[in-house]
């Protein structure tokens, strides 16, 4: 039985259909990625499983309950922890302080009037690293850390499910390299995680098991091996689809996204391909 | 049956003249993410304009109206949206409220300075066509009350052109799906901004002129019509143009039919008072929950909170020399200083709910009358009263809260101030509370056996009270809560996903807020013997809250000198009629200039002294530096909405991310 099951999740704003009918599990111990172009419903999906999008159609099952309908902070309660695409650290707080909140709600309402120090909000920033930046305003760091920081205090709640959006943009290769390492102990420690990605060395260097999303639908799950020969992934990055619906690519878009699914390219660590729908 | 009629009559005028307000209001409000708690104050100053022109001048109706339509409002709009509005529209709810509010309180500073209400010389507008009149179903219909529902029908029919079948139109439509996506295609995002300001303006003139022949021409009644407005306007939960105009008929309606209660003289002038303000309750009740967005506003400046150890040396040296000064006061003045530091207790209640929570309450005052209330109905000086009084009004605001919980920080503020309005109307001025004649006796508190019927010597209490609230406020401010505050401040998001109800977090801050506001409302009484409802009115919970943003509404010190500024103003401005708009012209000007930093003036003089004495030792009040980045861009992903306050996301265009 996996940690978290998305069932059949649909979600429309408007006449968008950002997220159809899409299925995706999380299991503990593992790192689960979720892959696919801009604009494929990769957040919206995110939002749906932590309750900050209510689904137009479908269900979340979490540790064996339906928490569906469960509002956000009761999810979190139950173990899920989660770090945003478009930061949401406090800003007029610092590093530490961002991490003390967590604690501090993870602790509740009790131990607020208390004042005893709690010695993990130190641990955590130690884990991912931001012993420097301990005392700066988190509006005032630059957006790498602000991530890793977001993800410190993800942690800081002790979820069994980590979901993680983009958390390696703004890092530097050797700075994801080692926020790899962070994730791997993570998950060797129990914790399930589930991450959105564009770094396609990370994502195919340390997950088990990837979900690729393509206009809401999840159009291929596999290891990383199956994901990179897949036809449909590919053509999903390249633009186009099998169907009628044909659409321009420009050439070096093309180029790049070949160039992405081929052999983990050393110098290239991220790589967005812009979102090409019909917009425009 | 012709009762029934010319109530329908009288009920449409007034729907017809409300829904031209709060249409203007729906139009700004969707275009430009500005909620402008001015407008109605905009009605009351195009009205005087108007006067100055028909009346005054003698200029025939029909130009003296295209003059206030053509010339004045589009001018008013532009100079509004340049030097307010643009300055507001990406400011967090709070920065907003006060900053409009700064003008709703200006604007009626302006009207007394350039109209000052004490001459000899009775100002008055007489509606269109005087008592001409036409039969319909067998009664009178006015020719004014003709011409105000056709001026909403062109209205109505005006924007739906100007929205559907033109270019800016269209422009402004995209504003209000996704900002954002109308500068990346190019559109001019200020043109639309200043054209709905000026189309704003403009519709709230109408109104105004509509509706002053049966207002009166006066500073308050009009720019209350704001409330009006916004009840109507909720009903299309400030978005729908249509409900709008459905929902000031239905206003309109209810004021007319509730001509036929009779009963006691409180019931039939409250009712036609309450009515908007019970109508907004209602619809508040049944609004549903706002989702929580991401990507908004966040890290504001704030003030740096001195130590425990330095803030106790700076309470005590204060609690001395205060009275070491309050001894060489005159017993005028001594009573003074008493009611400041009542003010400062206050606006220690609001340095929580705002200046940390960043909520806004726009009826404090409204609380602090209750505690003075309870105080004297038990009419006793032990100590005990005092403590009932702050857990009352600690019930009450609770009671507030409540209903608005669900909803965000725009929704709270208005909620607020529409019970502020069912307490002057239904409540303080009913005989259970105050009263015929309205003022009930209190009698001081005495401690150990100590009466401090020396006024010198209850304030030397207040004094002491002011400290040790302000002591605990830093304390909390320090603490898991401060914290939670602010971050609950800056992401609503975030501390949701961290397992943080909300709900409850924010309903408790409200009501120990108002407990404070209880405990000041019960030594506002012992101070003065007595407790008036006049004392209380709804409309002074404002200038109390500019008061207080002026003066710093982050900071305990801010708090104090906050306090004497709205209890200096109204003493200087009764020195000279020269003066008679001096306290909401500084008070709103104020706001206007300073929301921006809500460090306020106190910060100001403290960096000042900093600047001049670089090492002196200020109380450890100064405003961290700025961030030097204003956020973390992003690095990639789209860009959000940022309708922060629109109860749904049925929005097309981009989202949550
Ligand atoms: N609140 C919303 N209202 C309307 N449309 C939305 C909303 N949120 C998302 N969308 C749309 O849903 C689609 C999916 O968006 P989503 O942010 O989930 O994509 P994503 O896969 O996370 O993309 P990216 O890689 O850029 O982060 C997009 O077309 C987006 O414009
Ligand atoms: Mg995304």
């Amino acid at each position: 039985m996996a940690l978290l099951e998305a069932i059949g999740v649909t979600v429309r704003f408007g006449g968008i259909t950002a997220v159809d009918d899409a299925f995706l599990s999380a299991e503990p111990g593992s790192i689960t990625g979720l892959i696919g172009p801009n604009g494929a419903g990769k957040t919206t999906l995110f939002n749906v499983i932590t309750g900050l999008q209510p689904p137009t159609k479908g269900r979340i099952r979490f540790k064996n309950h339906d928490v569906t309908r469960a509002p956000v902070d009761r999810r979190a309660k139950m173990g899920m922890g989660r770090t945003f695409q478009r930061l949401e650290a406090f800003g007029s707080l610092t590093v530490r302080e961002n991490v003390q909140v967590a604690r501090d709600v993870h602790a509740g309402a009790r131990s607020w009037f208390g004042g005893r120090k709690d010695k993990r909000v130190g641990e955590l920033i130690e884990i991912v690293g931001l012993d420097r930046y301990v005392n700066q305003r988190a509006d005032s760091v630059p957006t790498g850390v602000a991530r890793l920081l977001e993800v410190a205090r993800a942690l800081a709640i002790e979820p069994e499910l980590l979901l993680l959006d983009e958390p390696s943009s703004g890092l530097d290769e050797a700075e994801t390299e080692s926020f790899g390492t962070l994730l791997q102990n993570l998950a060797r420690e129990g914790c399930a995680i589930l991450m959105v990605e564009h770094d396609m060395d990370l994502v195919m260097g340390v997950c088990e098991l990837i979900h690729v999303l393509e206009f809401g639908k999840v159009i291929a799950t596999g290891t990383p091996a199956q994901i990179r020969s897949n036809r449909a992934v590919q053509a999903a990055y390249l633009g186009f689809s099998d169907d009628s619906t044909t659409m321009q690519v420009p050439d070096d878009i093309a180029a790049a996204a070949t160039a992405m699914l081929a052999a983990p390219n050393p110098t290239e660590t991220t790589l967005s391909i812009p979102a090409v729908d019909g917009e425009g | 049956m012709d009762v029934f009629v010319s109530y329908t009559i009288y009920g449409l005028f007034f729907g017809a003249a409300y829904a031209i307000a709060a249409s203007g209001l729906v139009l700004t409000y969707t275009t430009t993410r500005v909620f402008n708690l001015a407008h109605g104050a905009t009605s009351m100053v195009a009205a005087f304009v108007f006067w100055q022109l028909h009346v005054d001048k003698g200029m025939p109706t029909w130009a003296a109206i295209l003059l206030v339509l053509f010339v004045f409002a589009p001018l008013y709009g532009i100079v509004l949206e340049r030097l307010v509005m643009r300055r507001v529209s990406d400011a967090p709810v709070g920065v907003m409220l006060v900053m409009t509010l700064g003008l709703f309180l200006f604007l009626i500073g302006i009207a007394q300075q350039i109209w000052p209400s004490n001459t000899s010389k009775y100002r008055y507008v007489t509606q269109f066509f005087g008592t001409k009149s036409f039969p319909v179903f067998g009664v009178q219909m006015y020719y004014h009350y003709l011409i105000t529902i056709i001026a909403a029908a062109a209205c109505a029919a005006g924007l739906y052109v100007m929205l559907n079948r033109t270019r800016i139109g269209t422009a402004m439509r995209a504003a209000v799906d996704n900002r954002e996506l109308l500068q990346l295609f190019g559109a001019n995002s200020n043109r639309v901004s200043i054209l709905s300001w000026i189309i704003g303006s403009q519709m709230a003139a109408v109104a105004g002129i509509l509706l002053v022949a049966k207002t009166g021409l006066d500073y308050y009644q009009l720019t209350f019509l704001v409330i009006n407005a916004f009840a109507a306007a909720m009903l299309g939960r400030l978005r729908s143009l249509p409900f709008t105009y459905l929902g000031s008929i239905l206003l309109g309606l209810a004021i007319g039919y509730s001509q036929y209660v009779h009963g006691s003289e409180l019931l039939e002038n409250g009712l036609q008072f309450a009515l908007p303000t019970l109508m907004l309750f209602l619809i508040l009740i049944f609004v549903p929950e706002v989702r929580l967005r991401v990507g908004q506003v966040k890290g504001v400046l704030a003030a740096n909170v001195p130590s425990a150890r330095r803030a106790l040396t700076t309470g005590v040296v204060f609690f001395f020399l205060a009275l070491f000064v309050t001894e060489l006061l005159n017993p005028t003045n001594t009573l003074r200083f008493g009611e400041a530091l009542v003010f400062g207790i206050t606006m220690l209640s609001l340095v929580l709910l705002t200046g940390y929570g960043g909520y806004v309450s726009l009826s404090q005052l409204t609380f602090v009358g209750v505690g003075a209330a309870v105080v004297c109905k038990f009419n006793t000086s032990s100590p005990v009263a005092i403590l009932v009084a702050v857990l009352i009004t600690a019930g009450v605001g609770a009671a507030v809260a409540l209903p608005v919980l669900r909803l965000t920080g725009l929704y709270l503020a208005l909620a607020t101030m529409a019970f502020g309005q069912l307490m002057d109307y239904l409540v303080f001025n009913a005989s259970f509370m105050f009263g015929f004649g309205g003022k009930i006796n209190a009698k001081r508190v005495s401690l150990f056996g100590y009466d401090f019927s020396d006024t010198t010597s209850y304030v030397a209490l207040e004094l002491a009270v002011f400290v040790l609230l302000g002591l605990g406020l830093l304390t909390i401010r320090r603490g898991a809560v401060g914290r939670l505050l602010i971050a609950l401040r800056d992401s609503p998001a975030a501390c949701a996903t961290l397992g943080l109800n909300q709900r409850w977090f924010r309903v408790a801050v409200f009501s120990v807020s108002a407990g404070v506001a209880g405990l000041a409302g019960a030594l506002m009484a012992g101070l003065q013997g007595y407790a008036a409802p006049g004392d209380y009115k709804e409309f002074q919970s404002l200038p109390l809250l500019l008061a207080a943003a002026v003066a710093g509404i982050t900071t305990v010190s801010g708090a104090f000198a906050g306090g004497l500024l709205l209890m200096l103003l109204p003493v200087l401005a009764a020195t000279s009629t020269a003066l008679s708009g001096l306290e909401f012209l500084v008070l709103g000007g104020g706001a206007i200039l300073l929301a921006r930093d809500p460090n306020g003036l106190v910060n100001l003089f403290y960096r000042g002294m900093r600047a001049v004495v670089p090492r002196m030792p200020v109380p450890g009040w100064v405003t961290q530096r700025a961030a030097s980045a204003p956020k973390p861009a992003e690095v990639d992903g789209e860009e959000d909405e940022d309708l922060d306050e629109i109860p749904e996301a049925q929005v097309a265009g981009h989202g949550v991310a």
